[in-house]
């Protein structure tokens, strides 16, 4: 399989403080990678550096074949193609679901109000939330707006989807909903890179994890044998703590 | 009493000045007060400094000597020459903008991290976000603040008829020099002003309940 997402040698710095240090990595199309690691310990960053939200120090990313470190290529254009879900889903609140989900499509990709509308339906079908068009984020729940918020990633049709603990604010009987849409596009073969604290997600649905501890990769395998069978004193540390 | 309606004619066609030289005044101020806004948060040090310069050198001079500035003092110049309304819609509008740029900017800055973030990662520009996700949420949670700059500046245009300007207090400087009503006619200049500024109040509330956060 191709390789969707390669990282090499990425180093990131605030100031003095080397939040993520050396770290490679590689992400092969439809594949679904869980990151999972002690709270501060560079998951977030981490993600945010493949999208280049974060600036990063050293080293490269390269997605689709398209080296995001690169000073002359157009980030929007790539950015376009990298979905990204965030723990606070972030909607826009002056704007009805609808208006979330086509927003950037239209202006972004020129595509037609018509157009954009009539994917915004499909996709609210597909997450559930078909009747909440024209509801502002204010009142839906959690649930249903990390949905909306998926909904609204996934209109771009992006090649990599990016999630930062998607279920981590939500009450816990909303989780699962976020759960399963996230299962169905694994199974649809999106490639996903998943921060999060959900373990029982992780063994179900990916098909690698990596732990991070202090900037570092300290191990990576097949959920069933890290969780299992973890090599590494911390990892064993951390899921004592987490299972 | 009748007074007042016999000169109704002079004060509704200063009111009607006051009312120009204003709308004029606050459009021109808050276009400034945006750019100036953009240019303090630019990634471009030289501009945040130029739009700083401003801004301090209008919000800390008297807006008096501002006006005296721009009309006696810049056409004094030999190559200068301005009107006493464009002078004194300049000195308002400059003055909104100053303080407009200020909330602008500080309404900006208080968004949530997360907006930009979202718009970015879905790969809107910089320019996108500000236009489509920043400005308008900006711009909804300041409008109490654009009101009280608004009733700001419409007193301040009662300052222009020191330079002649033929306002609604100018007007009543000129009906009182013929009739000496000044008690009646001040009143009625006064209840002028307030039925205006009343007026604007209730615009906002409207507006803010029209653009209330959903
Ligand atoms: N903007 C910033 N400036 C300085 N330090 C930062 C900044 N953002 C993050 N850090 C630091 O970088 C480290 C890693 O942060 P990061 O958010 O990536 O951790 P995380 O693994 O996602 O943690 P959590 O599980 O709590 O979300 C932390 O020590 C954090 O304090
Ligand atoms: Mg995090």
């Amino acid at each position: 399989m191709t390789t969707m997402i390669e990282v090499k040698n990425l180093q990131k710095k605030y100031g003095d403080l080397e939040v993520l240090q050396d770290i490679s990595a590689n992400i092969k199309e439809k594949e679904v990678v869980c990151i999972i690691g002690a709270s501060g310990s560079g998951k977030s960053t981490f993600l945010r550096c493949m999208n280049r939200l974060e600036d990063i120090t050293s080293g490269q990313v390269i997605i689709n074949g398209q080296d995001v470190t690169d000073k002359s290529i157009n980030i929007n254009k790539i950015r376009q193609e990298v979905g990204m879900v965030f723990q606070h889903f972030n909607l826009f609140p002056h704007k009805t679901v609808m208006q979330n989900i086509i927003l950037a499509p239209m202006k972004t990709r020129g595509i037609s109000k018509e157009e954009a509308v009539k994917k915004g339906q499909e996709l609210l079908a597909k997450v559930g939330l078909s009747d909440k068009a024209d509801s502002y984020p204010g009142s839906l729940s959690g649930g249903q707006k990390q949905r909306v918020a998926i909904a609204r990633a996934l209109a771009m049709n992006p090649k990599v989807m990016l999630f930062d603990e998607p279920t981590s604010a939500l009450d816990p009987e909303m989780v699962g909903d976020v759960l399963e849409v996230m299962k169905e596009l694994a199974h649809e073969g999106m490639t996903m890179v998943v921060v999060t604290h959900e373990m029982g997600f992780a063994r179900e649905v990916a098909d690698r994890v990596l732990f991070i501890d202090k900037g570092v990769i300290v191990e990576e395998n097949e959920p069933v044998e890290l969780f299992s069978n973890p090599q590494h004193e911390r990892t064993q540390s951390f899921l004592s703590k987490v299972l | 009493m009748q007074v007042i309606f016999d000169s109704l004619p002079y004060l509704l066609e200063g009111l009607r000045v006051t009312l120009y030289i204003f709308c004029v005044a606050i459009v021109l101020g808050f276009i400034l007060g945006l750019l100036l806004a953009l240019l303090r948060l630019a990634p471009i040090k030289v501009l945040n400094w130029i739009a700083k310069i401003f801004i301090d050198a209008i919000r800390g001079t008297p807006i008096l000597v501002q006006l005296f500035f721009f009309y006696y003092g810049l056409n004094s110049l030999e190559f200068v020459s301005l009107d006493r309304t464009t002078a004194g819609i300049i000195t308002v509008a400059i003055n909104a903008g100053a303080y407009f740029a200020e909330n602008i900017r500080a309404g900006i800055q208080s968004m949530d991290k997360g907006q930009t973030e979202a718009a970015r990662s879905l790969g809107l520009t910089a320019t996108q976000n500000m236009r489509y996700i920043i400005l308008p949420q900006a711009f909804r949670r300041m409008l109490p603040t654009f009101t009280n700059q608004a009733i700001i500046s419409l007193k301040d245009t009662s300052l222009l008829s020191i330079i002649g300007i033929a306002d609604l207090t100018q007007q009543g400087n000129v009906v009182i020099a013929s009739t000496f009503k000044a008690f009646e006619i001040w009143l009625a200049v006064g209840v002028m002003y307030f039925v205006m500024i009343y007026l604007l109040s209730l615009l906002s509330s409207y507006l803010e309940r029209r653009f209330e956060l959903r």
